[in-house]
Parts: C-alpha cells; sequence; structure tokens
C-alpha cells in the first residue's frame, strides 16, 4: 500500500493549471468515471495521495488521504469492529476522494446516515491554489461554515480533495436479512410501517417481486424482531445487501443489450454522441430520489427500490425531460446514472435562482473554473 | 454591558429612520412595527446577556410575503438585518445591529404538516422545538435534535446553529435531521433547498446554511425528518472518584462500539449545585458522575446497558445505579436539565462556554481547566455532552464585582484556545456569534476567512445579513492577531494595525 503526501506536488499542478487557463479533471481510482456528465480537461491524478493519517478507534473518527483506496479503508475499520455508516458503493477501485465527491451511499443509507452526514471534515486545494481545512475531527462543530459537508456530492467542481474526516460507527453484533413475496405497491406501504416504527431495520429495498429487510443489533433484539415481522430468512443476506451495493444484482446486469458494457464498473466509460436511431433503443438506469411513501411512478421500464421507498432505480428508455419532469412534480429529482449520452442534463435543472446562486459559490471556490468543468452541470 | 460591532464589520447607512418606518408601514401591520426605545428593549440581547444592543427597528411579519418586503426594502437601502427566533442563543447570534432590522420571526408559529408515511413535519421557523415532537407524538413519531432549551428555542434558531441536545450521539444534530428549507435570500428571492427525498439535485446547500447564523438567508420553513419513537428508554447513573477516571470511562464506552442515546458528564460542583436544586438524588461525594442512557427495542437496550454497567465498574466506578422505573431515569435527567439554571443558584452570574475536543483529551483538558479556574481565581463547573466530546465549563462569577466579568471571559478565550490546541473546536453547538468572533482568528487562517467571505458573499454581496457576526474581518484578525499567533506564524503581516 502506498502512503504518500502529495498535497504539494498537487498544489503545484492546481498553480499549473491556474497560471495556463486549463481545466483539471480530479481522477481518483476512475470507479465513477460514468458517474455525471462527461468533462474534460488535463487528467489530475490522486491515487498516489494516499494513506491513513489517524484513526483512534474510541474516537470513531478516522482521517486519510483522498487517493486511500476505499477497500484499504474498509479492512482497517473492520479489523476493530467499526465501518462507515453510509456503505458506499465500490463499483471497482473506489477511492476516498471519489466516494466523497460523488457523495453515493448504499442501502445502509436510509437508516444510518448518508455520506455528508459522516463527513467531519476537509482538507481541500481552492481554485486559487490555497490549501485550506474546514470542519474538523470532532463530532460537534459549528465554527464557521459547514464547508466541508459542501464538499459532498460536489464532484469535484468546487476543489481539490486532498484529507477527509468521518464519523465512524460500531458494527452490529449480529445481522440477518428478511424477505417476504409482494408486489411494488404493498411493498412501499409495508415499507413505510416499518420505518415508522421502532425496529432494528438497517435497509430495506424491493426487487420488483420481494421486500428485503436487513436487521442489524444485538442478537436477542434481532431475534426477536424475526420472530414479530416474520417472513423468510435469506441465507446470505451479506452477498444480497452487496450485490445491491455494488449493482452486481439481476437487475442491473440485465440491462438493455447496448448497456451492458455500461455496467463493467472497472471501466470509465467514454461519452459517445448518440446517433440518430439510437437513441430509442437504449435503455438508461436512472436514480430517482422521492419522498419514500411516493407511489411508483407512470414511467414504464423496471424499478427497484431501496431506501425503503426513498430511492428508485429506473431502467428506461423513456425520454429524459420526461422522468426529470415526473421526479420533480412527485417531490424529489432524478439523476441519469448510466447513460450512454451524458451530453445533455445529467442532474435534474435548478431553478433559476437557485441556479445562479450555484454559480457564485462556484466562482468563490473556483473562481477560473479550473476544477471538472461541465461535470455536474453543463454551465460550469 | 453596552455592544458595538468591530468598525470594519459596520455596515453604514443613511436612510433617515421615519422614511424606513413608513416604507415598512406599507407592508407590516402597526403592531408589527416596533420603533418605540420601551417596545425594542426586549430584543436587545439574547440569552448571553452581559451583551446588549438596541435594535434600530424590529419587524415582525406574520407572512412570507411581508418578510420579502422586509427583506427588499433593506436590500434596496443597504440596512442590515438580523434575523431572530426565541432569543435563546448563546453566543449573542441575534445580538440587534445598531442601525438595522431585526427581524422577528416569532409569527411563523405554525406546524404546517405532519407527514406520518414520509415521517416528515413541514414547519413555520418561529415553532418551539419541543412542540414538534409533542405534535409528532400522536403518530409514534419525534424529532429527535433536543436542545436543552427546547421548550423555548426555535426551529429556526436551531437550523441557524445547527443545534445539537444530549440525543445527538446517535441521531446527530439539526444538520442530520434535516430535509428541506424555505429560504429567503438577502434581495427577498424565494429559494428551496432540498427535496421530498434523502437528497437533492446540485450542492448540498441545505448543509451549508445549517450553521450558518443567520449570514447567508432568513429561514421561512422547514421540512424536519421524524424517527419512530423508541419502545424502551433506560438509564444508568456511575459515580467516580476522579474526573479522568470517568473521562476514560466514556472513552472506553464508545470504544466498545456502544451507542449510547445519550452519554453526559457531571463534576462535583454541578453534581452539589443540581442536587440541591432538584432532589435528583445524586451522590454528592462523587469527583463526577456520568449519566448513561440507551432506547431501542427492549432486548437490545437490555443488552447494551449490561454491557455498558461492566465496562464503567471496570473502569473504576464506585457504584453504578440503573433507574428502576421510568421516575427514577427521569429523576436522572431532572438534575442534568437543570444544570444551568442551578449553577445560576450557586452564583450571582454564569458564563458558559462550548468547546468540543476530541474525547482521549478530556482528562487532559478538564485537568488544565482547573488551573486555569485556580490561577483566575474564577470557579469553574463541569456539565457536557460527553459522548461527543462537546464540553459545558460553566465560568461562575459576579458581575456586581469590578473586573470579575473581564476575568470570566479571559478564562473563557483561554479554555477555547485549549479546545483548539488539543485538536477541536471552539465551538460545538452554540455558534460562533460576536462572542467567540476572535478566537475565529485562531481556529482558521487568514486563507481560510478569506474563503469564508467568498461564499458569504455568494449569497449577500453587501454582508447586510447579521454583520459582525460568525465570520471575523480580516481587520479585526489583523488586531486580535497583534496578540495571538497562528499556527506558529503571526497573522496577516501585510494589514495595518489599529
Ligand atoms: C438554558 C439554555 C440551554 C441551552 N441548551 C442548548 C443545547 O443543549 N444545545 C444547543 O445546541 N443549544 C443550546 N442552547 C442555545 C440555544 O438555545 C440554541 O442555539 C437555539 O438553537 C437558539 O434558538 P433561538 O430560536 O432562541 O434562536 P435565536 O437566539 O433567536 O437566534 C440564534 C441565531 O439564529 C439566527 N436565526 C434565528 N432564526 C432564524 C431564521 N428563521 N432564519 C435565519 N436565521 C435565524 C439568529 O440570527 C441568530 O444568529 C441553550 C440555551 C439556553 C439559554
Amino acid at each position: 500500500m502506498q502512503n504518500e503526501n502529495l498535497s504539494e506536488l498537487l498544489r503545484e499542478r492546481v498553480l499549473k493549471a491556474i497560471a495556463e487557463g486549463s481545466p483539471l479533471l480530479i481522477l481518483g481510482g476512475g470507479s465513477k468515471s460514468f458517474y455525471g456528465r462527461t468533462a474534460v480537461g488535463e487528467v489530475l491524478d490522486m491515487a498516489g495521495h494516499s494513506g491513513i493519517i489517524a484513526y483512534e478507534p474510541t474516537e470513531l473518527v478516522l482521517t486519510a488521504r483522498t487517493g486511500t483506496a476505499l477497500s484499504t479503508i474498509e479492512s482497517v475499520l473492520d479489523g476493530q469492529g467499526q465501518m462507515l455508516a453510509f456503505e458506499p458503493p465500490h463499483f471497482g477501485l473506489a477511492t476516498l476522494g471519489g466516494t466523497v465527491a460523488c457523495g453515493l451511499s448504499g442501502p445502509r443509507r436510509a437508516y444510518a446516515g448518508s455520506v455528508r452526514d459522516s463527513v467531519l471534515g476537509v482538507k481541500l486545494i481552492n481554485g486559487k491554489g490555497e490549501i485550506l481545512s474546514f470542519g474538523g475531527q470532532v463530532m460537534k462543530n459549528v465554527a464557521g461554515f459547514d464547508l466541508s459537508r459542501l464538499m459532498v456530492g460536489a464532484l469535484g467542481t468546487l476543489g481539490v480533495l486532498l484529507e477527509v474526516s468521518l464519523k465512524l460507527v460500531p458494527k452490529p453484533e449480529v445481522e440477518e436479512t428478511r424477505c417476504f413475496d409482494m408486489g411494488a405497491d404493498a411493498a412501499l406501504t409495508a415499507m413505510s410501517l416499518w420505518s415508522g416504527q421502532a425496529w432494528p431495520l438497517s435497509a430495506a429495498c424491493h426487487d420488483g417481486e420481494r421486500v428485503y429487510i436487513r436487521l442489524s443489533g444485538a442478537e436477542s433484539a434481532i431475534r426477536a424482531s424475526a420472530k414479530q415481522l416474520g417472513g423468510e430468512r435469506l441465507p446470505d443476506g451479506c452477498a444480497f445487501w452487496a450485490g445491491l451495493r455494488e449493482q452486481n444484482l439481476p437487475f442491473f446486469r440485465q440491462m438493455d443489450n447496448s448497456q451492458a458494457s455500461l455496467l463493467d464498473a472497472n471501466l470509465a466509460v467514454p461519452s459517445l454522441p448518440r446517433e440518430a436511431g439510437a437513441a430509442a433503443i437504449a435503455e438508461s438506469l436512472w436514480r430517482i430520489s422521492l419522498p419514500p411513501a411516493a407511489p411508483m411512478l407512470s414511467l414504464q421500464g423496471a424499478c427497484f427500490i431501496d431506501w425503503g421507498g426513498a430511492l428508485r432505480w429506473l431502467k428506461t428508455d423513456a425520454d429524459a425531460a420526461a422522468v426529470f419532469a415526473l421526479a420533480q412534480q412527485t417531490g424529489g429529482h432524478a439523476s441519469l446514472f448510466r447513460s450512454i449520452d451524458r451530453s445533455g442534463l445529467v442532474f435534474q435543472a435548478l431553478p433559476d435562482p437557485l441556479k445562479a446562486l450555484h454559480m457564485r459559490l462556484k466562482q468563490a471556490f473556483d473562481p477560473l473554473g479550473i476544477f471538472n468543468p461541465g461535470r455536474l452541470y453543463q454551465e460550469w | 454591558m453596552s455592544y458595538r460591532t468591530h468598525p470594519s464589520e459596520h455596515i453604514a447607512h443613511n436612510v433617515d429612520k421615519a422614511d424606513f418606518l413608513r416604507m415598512l408601514g406599507e407592508y407590516l401591520k402597526p403592531d408589527s412595527l416596533l420603533s418605540d426605545p420601551e417596545d425594542l428593549r426586549p430584543y436587545d440581547c439574547d440569552a448571553l446577556s452581559v451583551y446588549k444592543s438596541l435594535p434600530w427597528v424590529v419587524a415582525l411579519p406574520e407572512t412570507v410575503g411581508q418578510a420579502q418586503a422586509v427583506l427588499r426594502l433593506c436590500h434596496q437601502h443597504g440596512v442590515p438585518v438580523v434575523a431572530r427566533g426565541a432569543g435563546t442563543g448563546l453566543s449573542g447570534g441575534a445580538l440587534p445591529a445598531d442601525n438595522g432590522v431585526l427581524l422577528s420571526l416569532a409569527k411563523f408559529n405554525r406546524i404546517l404538516h405532519i407527514d406520518p408515511a414520509n415521517r416528515v413535519a413541514r414547519v413555520q421557523p418561529g415553532v418551539r422545538n419541543a412542540a414538534v415532537s409533542e405534535a409528532a407524538l400522536a403518530y409514534g413519531l419525534y424529532y429527535a435534535p433536543d436542545p436543552s432549551s427546547q421548550i423555548a428555542c426555535t426551529i429556526g434558531g436551531n437550523i441557524a446553529e445547527n443545534s445539537g441536545g444530549v440525543h445527538c450521539l446517535k441521531y446527530g444534530l439539526t444538520v442530520h435531521n434535516l430535509l428541506g428549507l424555505k429560504l429567503l435570500t438577502v434581495d427577498g428571492e424565494l429559494i428551496e433547498l432540498g427535496s421530498g427525498g434523502m437528497d437533492a439535485a446540485g450542492y448540498d446547500l441545505l448543509a451549508l446554511v445549517t450553521g450558518s447564523e443567520g449570514l447567508l438567508g432568513v429561514i421561512v420553513e422547514a421540512t424536519l425528518r421524524l424517527l419512530p419513537a423508541p419502545t424502551t428508554a433506560r438509564a444508568l447513573l456511575a459515580a467516580f472518584g476522579s474526573v479522568e477516571q470517568a473521562g476514560a470511562g466514556v472513552a472506553e464506552i464508545i470504544g466498545a462500539g456502544l451507542v449510547p442515546a445519550g452519554l453526559e458528564m457531571m463534576d462535583n460542583l454541578i453534581i452539589r449545585a443540581a442536587e440541591d436544586f432538584v432532589h435528583a438524588g445524586y451522590p454528592v461525594d462523587a469527583a463526577a458522575i456520568i449519566l448513561c442512557e440507551m432506547d431501542g427495542m427492549a432486548e437490545q437496550v437490555d443488552a447494551d446497558l449490561e454491557q455498558a454497567q461492566n465496562i464503567l465498574l471496570r473502569m473504576g466506578a464506585t457504584e453504578v445505579r440503573l433507574a428502576k422505573t421510568e421516575a427514577e431515569r427521569k429523576k436522572f435527567w431532572a438534575g442534568r436539565k437543570s444544570a444551568f439554571p442551578a449553577a445560576g443558584r450557586i452564583s450571582p452570574d454564569y458564563y458558559c462556554m462550548d468547546g468540543t475536543i476530541p474525547r482521549r483529551s478530556l482528562a487532559e483538558v478538564l485537568h488544565r481547566i482547573a488551573v486555569l479556574s485556580a490561577s483566575y481565581g474564577i470557579d469553574v463547573a463541569n456539565v457536557f455532552h460527553a459522548g461527543d466530546g462537546n464540553l459545558h465549563p460553566l465560568l461562575l462569577y459576579d458581575a456586581s464585582q469590578p473586573g470579575q466579568l473581564e476575568r470570566a471571559e479571559e478564562v473563557g478565550g483561554k479554555i477555547l484556545e485549549l479546545c483548539v490546541a488539543a485538536g477541536g473546536t471552539v465551538t460545538g453547538e452554540h455558534g460562533v456569534g460576536m462572542e467567540k468572533i476572535n478566537q475565529m482568528c485562531i481556529q482558521f487562517s487568514p486563507a481560510e476567512l478569506a474563503q469564508f467571505h467568498a461564499v458569504k458573499a455568494a449569497f449577500d454581496p453587501r454582508g447586510l445579513l447579521n454583520p459582525g457576526k460568525a465570520v471575523p474581518s480580516l481587520h479585526r484578525c489583523a488586531e486580535f492577531g497583534a496578540m495571538h499567533i497562528h499556527r506558529g506564524i503571526l497573522s496577516f503581516p501585510e494589514l495595518e494595525r489599529y
């Protein structure tokens, strides 16, 4: 394992990019290159900037350089009976920086919080080439604006993340997965009901035919809950949730023909301009975030429900505008998670005043537009 | 003590007050617009009442449209605006600007909707924190963040401060329990942050606005996450012969993988004060006590509590008491929750600090606080959220004795510097306000402060919202830096000192 502090080197690269006015494409492990809009720029490779800087189990806090492999961090935590609460997807060789920049959380998110909920502090390089620290290594910190949580999901457009401090949680003593045969509507009702009661839930999803819930906690509590809730015990629950997290379940693998390559997680998929006629057959994978009890969207295509209803994965060839519009009407937002064409809107369009505010914020961090231009929205 | 903004943070304007009142009067009812000094008096401070300043004008809008009108007029004329909830803030965040409008959200006091299926409450910002859980109870739900001031403080103030409470160790701070906001920007534009889902498109402005102390906009509506009420809650009380041992006990509980719903610590001075006040049955000879509560399913609670008990005994607790009844559990907490008023009974005045440190430094920092206390002759009582390292040293002083307040303030400043040196922060949950604004110059470098200013300018280019709070001007730091060295380097050598 490499363990190297490249902060100064990275800063020099940023200063050079500033001087030349040439954009940078910040790259961790490349595992999520498929995510977001296609961006251009010279690659700023973060993978060498790695190593765990501080980890003290009794503090429940870990600080690491952003090029550190997520798998390295997870195995170190595992050794101490701890974990990341948000169960992040890897999709290949994920780094800490990419995980935070993409802001993607796995099945546990609905009950244990998101990436941003776990972020306590960051060190970053801003668009002036300054190294700055925000937040810290303690659980509670309200000194100054919360610029560390702002970095989560910003897709690297506000700065180069150098270090991140994360809050950790202890691993549950026991986990058990129960499943129940039911259709989607019944599943939404059931998950909403259970989520509103004090069960030790740590995940709830529906694959089109069955509801799966994961219970986590002390053995006695899990036994008692399982008995009261009923359902059938899934023998290898662990593999199931990992499959959902990594999108290896059949639902995700069986994409319409041309999309198969998109699921090869290790590949940075280049964006190809859509040819006339090709659009009609290509299915895209949409990530739609909704109020958990919202009914099934009236869009064609198969749907996988996660986060107890709050996250819907939709495979559809429906018109992007229709998906965006319906998601918004239903009180949520959509993103084009995996698609051949990533040159248009990938994330839900922002209303004008909010968009203007976003652009001013981008200016505040990266006045010259050096970092990942266009990755989040076309205009900046 | 009368308070004036730092000259470099003062927003000057030449607007005629009578004219301005007339303009505001076109939108606000007469009783929603105060300018008589008698009427302004109740707004001259928050709960950090040593600092006072009469506002120029108080506006109490009832509708979003009225609040927008107030902001538009202020924006148009360059008049500062300070938002105010219940005024329970402990850092002078809602302290008025003497030439500005104090915008009270007190009339925005309605719970708009409780949605049990999606487990959210949509509320106006002036709703009291405790009222949310009271309303949600009918659905078996509750709102987790529970500042000790919860019967009085408002949701708007909680969001502006990112407030915490006893239950934050397990359930998170305000930011973790917030799903959406309606925010008025400085020019009166309404924007919506968050979404009906668990995340939103674009930058995480919801997180950015949370804890921004009224500097980025005025919150006019919030969507809060509700949680299922736990079926069981049980607490234990452990007594220790030394503060160090108690601190080590806290670290051990967390290290063992337990996540208590609350993990609080009190030292001898405050144990005795609280016992005198509410007769909680605390062991008054103990150097420190730990209160530890577990909640969830009965089976889980029993397992966790047993483990906690074993750990605390192993760590040298002289006594561990399990609350046998709900009444006894409530009694354990009654003492903790009355700690501030109890301090008020043993000292004419007290000053509450709010630094946070890594748990491993608890014993060391508490020891150093004791040394400071002795050398300044200012008694310090410690009662705090030990589980997350959030200290609340209460500095006991008598404002009627010349020099005591100044000495208390000096000890306070030194304690905050201790917290920063230990790898912590100057404020865990009470906010910077005007109180800790100088210490911000120690915690952040000039470039970091400049980044804060750039973010502020993206929302509020002329700095009209809550000037002189939360983020110090570089000039202020230059002045303060003349006395302090930041991370071994003199701060702001390029700026003039005055
Ligand atoms: C006895 C006591 C115990 C306390 N215990 C705790 C505790 O356990 N945990 C904790 O975190 N705090 C605690 N506090 C501090 C205080 O109660 C919190 O900071 C609370 O959130 C303030 O709410 P408020 O409505 O009184 O806000 P105010 O004091 O009125 O305002 C606080 C800040 O919020 C801004 N603000 C208010 N409303 C809005 C709005 N609608 N839009 C934009 N900005 C706004 C103000 O400008 C100001 O900067 C305690 C205070 C007291 C007196």
